[in-house]
């Protein structure tokens, strides 16, 4: 199968390159200059359009994040759609009733806390993580409806909605410095320590990830715990933003922070990935919505044409996988 | 035969049972291997050679029975602890990562850092390109990934993997196996220069030819039980077969 390939063999750099590493940079910018040209009277070039693309894709980065590390290390986490309300629900209910850093604390340590659940489901009872996030997903997104009622709690600390929302500091959007940090941060553990790499290698083969003496259980329980609290922090931006928690919060953005991950470089079956590329796939996402309905296109059809796009993603992302 | 033979051994197993399931896979099985000693463990398919050598680096552990490094009593509970005592191990399945670069395998679980917890990836990187050079493992770099190279270069680079780590016992499960004329005459050379380093080494080979060549002792076990063990300069190919098969009783 690879060692077909011998052509790969000898070229030292090339072997360190490949399609799916930058195809997400070719897609962005072919959907990019797609859009400037067609819809060049429509206001997607403006400043404000483009800025509010960063804005509304905030929330999916930081998912995206975590996610890379999940399926870096062969798991997945398809949880995160409902951890995000149950978060965002949980951070207004405390904030209301005991203030700024107990909400905060709250949104975060909810989505930790189902972190930990799937963590020790996939980790120590050895159950695969497709099918615990799969119920984690349900049972949370039962959790959300049951915590108020199906009622939105409002949130109106404006330090709150200032530091998760609309705030601007160095003339920069806040939701713009979350993006920036996680994403520095994220590629740094990811790339540049030890823990990325035996992530990496635990995705890759757990079996010489064992042998060479990384605990692959300890590392597929804080993949999980990982995802969980950025989705925790996700639930926290979108409170911030919309000044508001509903149990709806994160529903649609499972499929596009999937799709993110994986135009992004991350392969599903894990061993290899990008944090940099998920950013990008996530800006990606968030372009061709935005220009889908300047476009005027109905809301069936933009789904459509975002299932098409995934599709065409997860082609690239097997057929390198199987090189 | 050897001065070392004196010293202590550093490996001894002694009557270590193992069953999978209610199937026996070792029985009474105990051998000795001293420093700078090379004892080669021969049997056909699915006699238990593997998987003494993984009860040995602590993937499985025995039903019953003791394991000793260097006169003490261990009991390994995963394989951080056999590689703590000085032993390394090449599976019969190499145990790389396919998508990380050689020099990521070469230290997987073993990642040097510098002084702000990142990965020094220079001195991966140096270290590998000198070991690799020095073991002549012919590999395009240290950053080539493993999956781009050939079954014989993979080989090449769990090997050089064990001998950089070794500090007393090196087991290799088929070491050959996959290599042509020239690279096997390479790992037979390495073998005996760990042998010159002082480290016991346990083989297992299915070429009797190569066995002859580099072992002291041949240890040949049939369906789980240990037949015998012999030393090389005093057995020949004729006993070792019939060892191996039964087909003929000594
Ligand atoms: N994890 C396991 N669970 C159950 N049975 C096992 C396990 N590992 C090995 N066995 C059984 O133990 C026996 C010995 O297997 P082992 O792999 O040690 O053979 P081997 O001597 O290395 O053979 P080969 O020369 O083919 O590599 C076989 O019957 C095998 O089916
Ligand atoms: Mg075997």
């Amino acid at each position: 199968m690879s060692s077909a390939n011998t052509s790969a063999v000898g070229q030292g750099l090339a072997n360190r390159f490949n399609l799916q590493q930058y195809v997400v940079y070719l897609g962005f910018l072919a959907i990019f200059l797609f859009f400037a040209v067609v819809l060049k009277d429509s206001g997607f070039l403006t400043v404000r359009n483009l800025s509010n693309i960063v804005l509304q894709t905030a929330p999916a980065t930081i998912m995206a994040i975590g996610l890379v590390f999940v399926m870096s290390a062969g798991e997945i986490d398809l949880s995160i759609g409902s951890t995000v309300a149950v978060a965002a629900l949980a951070a207004a209910v405390t904030l209301g009733q005991y203030g700024l850093v107990a909400g905060v604390l709250a949104g975060l340590g909810a989505g930790l806390l189902i972190g930990l659940i799937n963590g020790a489901l996939v980790a120590y009872v050895k159950l695969p993580s497709f099918l615990v996030t799969l119920a984690t997903l349900g049972l949370f997104a039962g959790v959300s409806r049951s915590m108020t009622d199906l009622r939105s709690i409002p949130v109106t600390d404006s330090v709150f909605t200032g530091f998760f929302g609309s705030g601007v500091f160095l003339g920069i959007p806040s939701l713009i410095w979350w993006t920036a940090i996680a994403v520095a941060i994220g590629h740094i553990i990811y790339r540049e320590t030890r823990f990325g790499a035996h992530v990496l290698a635990t995705g890759d083969n757990a079996r010489a990830a064992s042998v060479s003496g990384i605990s692959v259980p300890r590392i597929r329980l804080a993949v999980m715990a990982i995802s969980g609290t950025l989705a925790g922090l996700a639930g926290l931006l979108y409170a911030g933003r919309l000044q508001a928690a509903k149990y709806t919060l994160g529903e649609t953005d499972l499929m596009t922070v999937i799709a993110a991950v994986i135009v992004g470089g991350t392969l599903l079956n894990g061993g290899r990935g990008s944090i940099i590329g998920a950013l990008v796939g996530s800006l990606m996402m968030g372009m061709l919505n935005n220009g889908l309905i300047l476009m005027g296109l109905s809301v069936s059809d933009q789904m459509i044409v975002r299932g098409l796009i995934i599709l065409a993603a997860v082609a690239v992302s097997l057929r390198e996988k199987s090189r | 035969m050897t001065p070392t033979e004196a010293n202590a051994p550093v490996l001894k197993l002694q009557d270590i049972h193992k069953m999978f399931s209610g199937i026996t896979a070792i029985e009474n099985f105990s051998l000795e291997v001293h420093p700078g000693e090379i004892v080669a463990l021969v049997g056909d398919n699915g006699a238990g050679k593997s998987t003494l050598i993984k009860i040995i680096s602590g993937v499985h552990s025995p039903t019953s029975g003791t394991i000793s490094i260097e006169g003490e009593t261990v009991t390994m509970s995963n394989a951080t602890m056999a590689r703590s005592h000085g032993i390394e191990v090449v599976y019969q399945d190499l145990a790389l990562a396919d998508q990380q670069s050689v020099y990521m395998n070469m230290f997987l679980g073993r990642e040097p850092v510098n002084g702000f917890g990142l990965l020094d990836r220079r001195r991966m990187i140096a270290e590998t390109d000198k070991l690799v050079k020095e073991l002549d493992v012919r590999i395009p770099s240290a950053h080539a990934t493993i999956r781009d190279l050939s079954g014989g270069q993979r080989q090449g680079v769990a090997i050089a993997r064990a001998t950089h780590w070794a500090s007393k016992l090196i087991l290799l499960d088929e070491p050959t196996a996959a290599l042509g004329v020239a690279e096997t005459a390479k790992v037979e050379e390495i073998v005996l220069s760990l042998k010159r380093r002082n480290i016991g080494v346990l083989i297992i080979s299915h070429s009797l030819d190569q066995v002859f060549r580099l072992s002291d002792r041949i240890c040949v076990l049939r369906r789980g039980k240990q037949i015998g063990v012999r030393e090389t300069a005093k057995t020949d190919k004729n006993e070792i077969i019939a060892m191996i098969t039964g087909l003929q009783q000594q």
